[in-house]
């Protein structure tokens, strides 16, 4: 095992990059929804003026406030990263990158901050009123936050609104709207936030069951249920749909991640839906990669095709559609757009020696083959494969890609199932009586956490070579550090976020087991 | 020639926004200063408790501000962002580290079955507390003393010793900033105290403790100060962009620029005028003053590191590399784009205000401390 693992600068910064993100991702899709579920309970409480729903809402917000420090502790991390891992990356693209994490934290963290002080002191210091005005701000600028992040990741998956300036050898910004309204940010956005929405209805129906099996707090726990199972049916919905959008969406902008997430090598019509597949290495190779073909699968003919293309005989591209292209479907092969990328860069070289000599004529003359727009849309829009070795190194880990797609997608229809039984059953009122119900409720609560790391490791993964997507690779992105600095700084965020963690949850079961007097 | 106008005005506006974040920044460690104290300053658990309850219901301003620093720069200034933080890696995920491990302090310190024991996230109180400002000063020094790196033409960092930023701490006049910066958030941290806390055994040894942050304070402040004034700087071509060392640049900066001394001198008047009303007429608001002082010399520190000509992240390993606010910047159009954002910036200051208001009316008393249900 250990032979297989590279121990290279850009892996162990990648290693590091995905700790980081994949420790903050456990924490951020609580907040996202737990907070909506608070600003409704408190909505009822001051509403109804029934205590019950006050202490209600306070035993929630204590275990909201255990995972809201742990996730703002990992976030800080994951920003300042992208100067101290990624400092090529910072450059390249930090004139449209830096703007929505400067926005985030304008607009978004000192909204959060700001209120998230008055909802958990201000109990006895402000009106009902401005305390529900606080709870329900606190849910928008965490939810914010998500926003402007997520316009920032989607920007890597799709650039889009930039122009690349030769002389600062930089992609600029010049259309912020299309940056914020991207398609790939528009389905990020809703389908992320909405998985945190579940995430947290889970959490809330899991820990209620809890009770109900131990016979204790039961008005509380039903209420509650009644709260996660509305907005978790919801939630779980439009899951459903934005995941049903996101994909198509990939399908068009990340073909080559779209064909790994389905394990399609040979582009075809009448394309399949792998409800269950298991994979396993064929004879075939494309280079050194072993092509993978599923030993066994369950299939729905045509509904790729119909649910990608809207009819059976739409064409689904495969991966050797990009790797040795496809003249019908106008499709480049991978070779050639490595001698794009290379021809592009030896002209941005020459740009940069005629600079340094300041050879005047041919600055001029350079200046003016990266206004042309043919330039652009032949050479330039291929930069980052200068920097690909061999053709088979943009397809991604196949077997992540599809194993990671499927289960989060078998997960995100068992949700639904889940909460509309608790549904079902709270309002025939035999909830309490089903405890082969309440078992599944309260061990469903990993599943949601597992199926947002999945999403995540899909989305970064299935991108891979590229930060940016045919424009930068994760090696040409890494800062030029000590590979030894990066392991340290690996091993000491790793015992760090594991303590964390275990201190988190370990404070967390105490809390839900010592929930507050009447 | 008009673009270049409104870029260098943006570029100046920028710079003068993120001095301000910067600003704000030092003054909010005040939390910082305080938690460095929680080993020294109270007598009992109790009034431990007070403290950590007045400044944990602030930390997050800190947070919240060192977050949205880190972003304005990366948004206005890229090359810096990428330079500093991709070269002087082990100072600023040392600074990172230490504010990861304050964040869940305050939350989980006091909550039961807490693995780790109420004294490890004292210590995590202390350590943020006393790493965190030292090495922000330290950091910050570096834009007057410079750094090792150098830029290829991609404009591509590369560091120049092995240390990724260490080295920064065999400076005097960068440990010298990093103290100064350490005792001031301390003496606001004891200000904040006496502003918010409602026990007299406690103010009168916070008060004590003013006088002994205060003298180091000063000769650290001085110390950096005076070194600054007759030293050599980095200076900038305005048409060039050529780096040039000029003996006394940022003397001359404060010369050329009348209008930043005022500020300077009145930032330091402030915060002594804010020890002093404290220590001498038992006032509690010493810490609005002082305050205020902090924002402004701070304030003025970095308009004399990145105006008038001046490299604000000068390279001591390849002169022309050193950063200006015209080189590090973003395009015009980002610049313009983030104008636009940054106008909302009075509002969220009026409701941060408000917010501060309705949580700091009443003091924090023992009873409180007994009775409240959400505490550290």
């Amino acid at each position: 095992m250990i032979e297989n693992v590279d121990l290279s600068l850009v892996d162990w910064s990648r290693a590091q990059f995905a700790l980081t993100a994949m420790y903050h991702w456990l924490f951020v899709p609580l907040t996202l929804g737990l907070s909506f579920m608070l600003a409704i309970m408190e909505t009822i409480y001051v509403r109804t003026g029934k205590e019950e729903w006050k202490r209600i809402t306070r035993f929630w917000m204590t275990l909201f406030g255990i995972n809201f420090a742990i996730g703002i502790a990992t976030g800080i991390i994951l920003e300042f990263e992208f100067g101290t891992n990624w400092s090529n990356y910072s450059w390249f693209v930090g004139d449209i990158f830096g703007t929505p994490l400067a926005v985030e934290g304008i607009l978004a963290f000192f909204l959060e901050a700001t209120f998230v002080a008055v909802m958990f002191f201000g109990w006895n210091k402000v009106s009902k009123k401005f305390h529900l005005v606080s709870t329900w701000l606190v849910a928008i600028g965490a939810n914010l936050s998500a926003l402007w992040i997520l316009v920032a990741n989607a920007w890597m998956q799709k650039p889009v609104g930039m122009i690349f300036n030769p002389d600062t050898a930089r992609n600029e910004m010049v259309n912020f709207w299309a940056i914020l309204f991207n398609q790939v940010a528009v389905d990020k956005f809703l389908h992320t936030i909405s998985s945190g929405f579940l995430l947290a209805s889970m959490f809330v129906l899991g820990i209620s069951a809890w009770f109900l099996i131990r016979k204790r707090e039961d008005l509380l726990a039903k209420r509650s249920i009644l709260i996660a199972g509305v907005f978790g049916l919801l939630s779980s919905l439009m899951v459903a749909f934005t995941g049903d959008a996101s994909a198509r969406t990939v399908s068009k902008v990340q073909p080559v991640k779209f064909a790994s997430m389905e394990a399609l090598y040979e582009g075809k019509n009448n394309a399949g839906l792998i409800v269950f597949g298991v994979l396993k290495d064929s004879e075939k190779k494309i280079g050194k990669k072993i092509v993978k073909e599923f030993a066994f699968k369950i299939e729905i003919p045509g509904l790729l095709s119909v649910l990608t293309g809207g009819d059976k005989d739409a064409y689904i591209q495969g991966l050797a559609d990009h790797l040795s292209g496809n003249e019908k479907l106008g499709i480049i092969s991978v070779p050639e757009k490595m001698q794009s990328g290379k021809f592009a860069r030896d002209v941005l070289t020459s740009y940069k020696r005629a600079r340094l000599i300041n050879d005047t004529a041919r600055i001029e003359a350079i200046k003016g083959v990266f206004k042309d727009k043919d330039f652009h849309d032949k050479y330039f829009r291929y930069f980052g494969y200068a920097s690909i070795d061999k053709p088979e190194d943009v397809i991604p880990d196949v077997t992540i890609s599809f194993y990671s797609f499927h289960l989060m997608v078998v997960l995100g229809f068992l949700f639904i199932l889940i909460f509309s039984a608790a549904l079902y059953l709270l309002f025939r009122g035999t909830i309490s009586d089903k405890k082969w119900f309440l078992w599944i409720a309260l061990l469903s609560i990993p599943l949601p956490y597992i199926a947002s790391e999945l999403g995540w490791l899909l989305t970064e993964m299935g991108r891979q070579p590229w930060i940016i997507q045919d424009m930068m690779t994760v090696s040409q992105a890494v800062s030029q550090i000590s590979t030894g600095s990066v392991i340290t700084t690996f091993i000491l965020f790793a015992v760090l976020f594991t303590g964390l963690l275990i201190s988190e949850i370990s404070i967390m079961v105490k809390q839900i087991k010592t929930v507050p007097k009447r | 020639m008009t673009v270049m106008i409104s870029q260098l005005f943006l570029q100046h506006y920028w710079w003068i926004i993120v001095s301000l974040l910067a600003s704000f920044l030092v003054f909010l460690m005040f939390v910082q200063g305080g938690q460095s104290m929680i080993y020294s300053l109270p007598q009992n658990n109790l009034q431990k408790t007070m403290i950590v309850n007045s400044l944990g219901r602030k930390w997050e301003f800190t947070f919240t501000t060192l977050v949205t620093f880190g972003g304005a720069f990366f948004a206005s200034f890229p090359l810096f962002y990428a330079t500093s933080f991709g070269g002087a890696y082990w100072v600023w995920i040392a600074i990172l580290f230490s504010f990861t491990i304050q964040a869940i302090a305050y939350e989980f310190r006091s909550k039961p079955n807490n693995v780790f024991g109420q004294k490890t996230f004292d210590l995590f109180l202390f350590l943020n507390g006393s790493l965190g400002p030292f090495l922000i000063g330290v950091a910050v020094a570096t834009f007057f003393t410079g750094a090792m790196f150098s830029l290829n033409l991609m404009n591509q960092v590369h560091w120049a010793t092995p240390w990724y930023g260490l080295e920064a701490l065999l400076n005097v006049q960068n440990l010298a900033l990093g103290f100064a910066v350490l005792f001031l958030a301390r003496i606001n941290g004891l200000l904040y105290i006496i502003n918010t806390v409602d026990d007299e055994a406690l103010i009168k040894r916070s008060i004590k403790g003013l006088f002994t942050n205060s003298i180091p304070f000063m000769i650290f402040f001085l110390f950096f100060v005076i070194f600054l004034l007759i030293s050599k700087g980095f200076a900038a071509d305005p048409i060039t962009g050529t780096i040039t060392i000029e003996k006394f640049k940022y003397l001359n900066n404060l010369i050329q620029m009348p209008v930043v001394l005022v500020l300077f001198l009145t930032g330091v008047v402030g915060v002594l005028y804010g020890i002093g009303i404290t220590v001498i007429r038992k006032s509690f608001s010493g810490i609005w003053f002082s305050g205020a002082g902090t924002v402004l010399s701070v304030f003025s520190l970095f308009l004399i590191a990145g105006f008038n000509g001046t490299s604000f992240y000068p390279s001591l390993y390849d002169l022309q590399s050193s950063l200006t606010i015209r080189n590090a910047s973003s395009s015009l159009f980002t610049l313009k784009t983030m104008m636009y954002v940054s106008f909302i910036i009075p509002f969220v200051i009026a409701y941060i205000w408000y917010a501060w208001k309705a949580i700091n009316n009443n003091k924090i008393t023992e009873e409180e401390m007994k009775s409240e249900e959400h505490k550290y």
